[in-house]
């Protein structure tokens, strides 16, 4: 199979109402880049039969910020505090594979406590992030309610993590080297509570959404997406997990603490929009298995390794890290020339990838499928653009 | 459109006509209703006339924006409650005023119209659906007179009535020159003229068990118990029927894929803004009552309270309420239930896709209408429902 790369010019000059059937006429409209759906600002052009939808080209860059090419202009340390701004629902995580990047190529280790409490709050904002996107999906399949439910139990999470880090969206936590600050003291004890009132709302999600026949129907046998495209593609995270491929760098590179963890890995079986639906809700129950079981055995220690010098330098080379996201894998490439900024630093960043199947997904299906396919891409848009 | 008027004007006129012919049975004494009013004033003074037909027209146009103003202040406040947070609040006590509020915002704001769209047809859409939904509620039988026109085909008026809906969707969609609109528009279209059908056979049924098409007749027959019950499962079939079908009337969730807003960007009603915009919504509102009311009369014994056959000492706790009270409590009651129910509805599914859309009309209501339709006949034919003497 090839990867059939077309540009938009080459798309539209294609149609003009001439191919097809003489009964149709074929048509094209831009989903987004202003579309509740979309969101954020991505833009799909979309070229339709009726309903269906025969092409479906996304056109990026409508919030490209750059911020590769400013991190060459930035010491390592600075580099770290763009990346929450790429996936805002992964920052934390974000701003450990950076950490992770840098700490790996300077040959810095650092203690039990903070690998510890990384993963407990990567494991909290995984959990964090698939609340929002459960409410999102709901929204975008047509029901309000699911999306306030979503955000209400987010607000409860949001609080214990806004006591430690202070920020509620973009936190900025990981450092390479340690972390910004130590735990809040009530931290283990608000998080055992949050276990405690999270664990029967995740039920009550099934009773809402999972076992509404609509949804169901609306997700069953939609963008199918098979192991094979998926792996071609580079999908990562429970969109290819959905696809059937059993690969978590949480299992099979662990990282972290998550070796010291039991949790399960749930994949898919056929590759459509329900298993990747089901993947991220059991997900959100693994993930409460982590933390529960990490939370008691945050053993003592320094919150920052060694205070690092901004002026850190990493020796010439080149250096690949990753980290499995809420969304799948994020790279982090650094090239270094030996000073203490960054020759080219580039991140693979999970949604890109998982975004160009969407095409592959739902050729041939339903505009309203289309909308279904996308929220269980769970896209986040500035990763793509960054 | 016109023909439905002329119903409109004409129907009381006939009304009277039929009755006069049929000569020996005005011991039947119904309500007299604005219309019927009317024509009584015809023969002395054509103004009187007029003067009744205005009253008419001006209650229902209050009604309709008394309506708009309750009814979406209700909704937010169930929406709220369901979604766990408090709905309007700040704009008077438990934000009462806020669809005021809205309203006078909404008249404030500018009326664009698409360059390149058909203006006039444009214009035209919002108020050809609100002229439907007036025609609805036209016959929509409150209580014992009051009640705008009560003509002797009444069912026949309301299915011809409620499909003019469709047409300001269709002509809204089609003018606004932009193509989420237009797929809008069309899937109004498909939808509505589909669930038509189911909502019309689930209304035969009724009309079967009662033998009349006349609304408030239909009311009258309900007196020794309600047709939902008093008709075996069949009645309890076609209400069901009746709901699903007019919640897609409605273009309500789980059926409001003309509107779309997460596919469509809000379909049919895009690019429309302030009042006009208002006016779609004003329409929905209203609708949203009038297929509750037309429920409650149709399946829940209207403004009659609950009775249950001969029982009389039952029957009398269930008459308690003076007379005055009775028929306004409850049909008010049945109605807000039905409403509540619809709206519970909207804030808990999500929305179909269109080809599940059709498929649940062709394949599933209308086969199951048909037989139930059947099955209706069989039991009125051989009288196996509950009090067959009532009548």
């Amino acid at each position: 199979m090839t990867v059939e790369v077309s540009s938009l010019k080459e798309l539209v000059e294609q149609a003009s109402g001439t191919s097809g059937s003489p009964d149709t006429q074929e048509y094209f409209v831009n989903m987004g880049p202003q579309h509740p759906s979309t969101h954020g600002v991505l833009r799909l052009v979309l070229k339709l039969d009726g309903e269906r939808v025969l092409r479906c080209i996304p056109v990026l860059g409508y919030i490209h910020r750059s911020i590769e090419k400013i991190s060459e202009h930035m010491n390592y340390m600075n580099c770290v505090h763009l990346t929450d701004r790429m996936d805002y629902l992964s920052s934390i995580m974000n701003n450990w594979a950076v950490a992770k990047a840098v700490e790996e190529a300077a040959g810095i280790e650092v203690n039990d406590r903070i690998q510890y409490i990384r993963t407990i709050f990567a494991e909290l904002e995984r959990i964090q992030s698939h609340q929002l996107w459960w409410g999102v999906l709901g929204m975008d399949l047509g029901a309000f309610t699911p999306f306030l439910y979503g955000i209400r139990d987010r607000e409860v999470l949001n609080d214990v993590m806004e006591e430690t880090i202070g920020a509620r969206l973009t936190m900025n936590y990981v450092l390479p080297g340690g972390l910004m600050a130590d735990i809040h003291p009530n931290f283990v004890n608000r998080v055992k509570e949050f276990i405690k009132y999270f664990r029967p709302k995740l039920d009550e999600y099934d009773d809402l959404l999972t076992g509404n026949v609509i949804i169901q129907e609306r997700l069953r046998n939609v963008g199918v997406l098979s192991a094979q495209t998926a792996v071609q593609y580079g999908a990562t995270g429970p969109v290819l997990r959905g696809s059937g491929v059993a690969f978590d760098l949480r299992k099979d590179h662990p990282y972290g603490v998550y070796d010291q963890a039991d949790f399960e890995v749930p994949v898919g079986t056929v590759g459509d929009s329900w298993d990747r639906y089901w993947v991220r809700v059991e997900e959100m129950r693994q993930s409460l298995r982590i933390v529960e079981q990490l939370l008691d055995n945050i053993p003592p220690g320094d919150y920052l390794v060694k205070k690092l010098n901004s002026k850190i330098k990493l020796p010439e080379g080149r250096y690949y890290s990753q980290l499995e996201t809420a969304r799948g894998i994020l790279g982090v490439f650094i090239t270094s020339d030996k000073k203490d900024e960054p020759y080219r630093l580039h991140y693979r960043s999970p949604n890109f990838n998982n975004l160009w199947c969407l095409e592959p997904m739902i050729k041939g299906d339903y505009i309203a499928s289309l909308i279904g396919a996308m929220s269980s891409l769970d896209l986040v848009i500035p990763d793509i653009d960054r | 459109m016109a023909q439905a008027l002329m119903n409109l004007i004409s129907a009381p006129l006939l009304a009277q006509a039929g009755r006069a012919a049929a000569g020996a049975a005005p011991s039947m004494e119904r309500a007299r209703t604005v219309s019927d009013r009317a024509a009584d004033a015809l023969q002395y003074s054509i103004w009187a006339a007029v003067l009744y037909i205005a009253i008419g027209l001006v209650a229902v146009l209050v009604v309709v924006s008394v309506l708009g103003l309750v009814m979406s202040y209700i909704e937010r406040k169930v929406a709220g409650h369901f979604q766990c947070r408090l709905g309007p609040m700040r704009v008077g006590p438990h934000g009462i005023l806020q669809s005021l509020a809205d309203g006078i915002k909404l008249l404030f704001k500018e009326g664009i119209e698409p360059g390149h769209g058909d203006k006039v047809i444009f214009i035209g859409a919002p108020i050809f659906s609100i002229t439907a939904t007036i025609l609805l509620l036209a016959i929509v039988p409150v209580a014992p007179g009051i009640q705008v026109v009560d003509m002797n085909v009444g069912v026949v008026y309301i299915a011809a009535v409620s499909g003019i809906g469709v047409m300001g969707i269709l002509m809204g969609g089609w003018s606004s020159d932009n193509k989420w609109s237009l797929l809008g528009a069309m899937r109004a279209g498909a939808q509505m003229i589909s669930y038509e059908i189911s909502l019309t056979i689930a209304i035969l049924v009724v009309v079967m068990f009662s033998g009349t098409l006349r609304v408030s007749e239909i009311i009258e027959s309900q007196q020794q118990g309600w047709w939902i019950w008093r008709g075996h499962g069949v009645a309890i079939v076609a209400f069901c029927l009746y709901l699903i079908a007019s919640t897609a009337e409605l273009n309500r969730t789980p059926f409001d894929l003309p509107e779309g807003e997460s596919e469509l960007t809000g379909g049919y009603h895009t690019e429309y803004s302030g009042l006009r915009f208002s006016f779609f919504f004003l329409a929905e509102f209203a609708n949203l009552f009038v297929f509750s009311a037309l429920a409650t009369t149709f399946f829940l014994g209207g403004w009659l309270p609950f009775h249950i056959g001969d029982y009389e000492a039952f029957n009398r706790v269930m008459d308690i309420l003076p007379p005055v009270i009775s028929p306004l409590f409850w049909f008010g009651t049945k109605c807000t239930v039905l409403i509540f129910v619809l709206m519970w509805f909207r804030w808990t599914f999500p929305r179909l896709r269109m080809d599940q859309l059709m498929r649940l009309e062709w394949k599933v209501l209308l086969p199951f209408g048909f037989a139930n339709l059947i099955l209706a006949a069989t039991v009125v034919l051989t009288g196996l429902y509950f009090f067959p003497t009532a009548t």
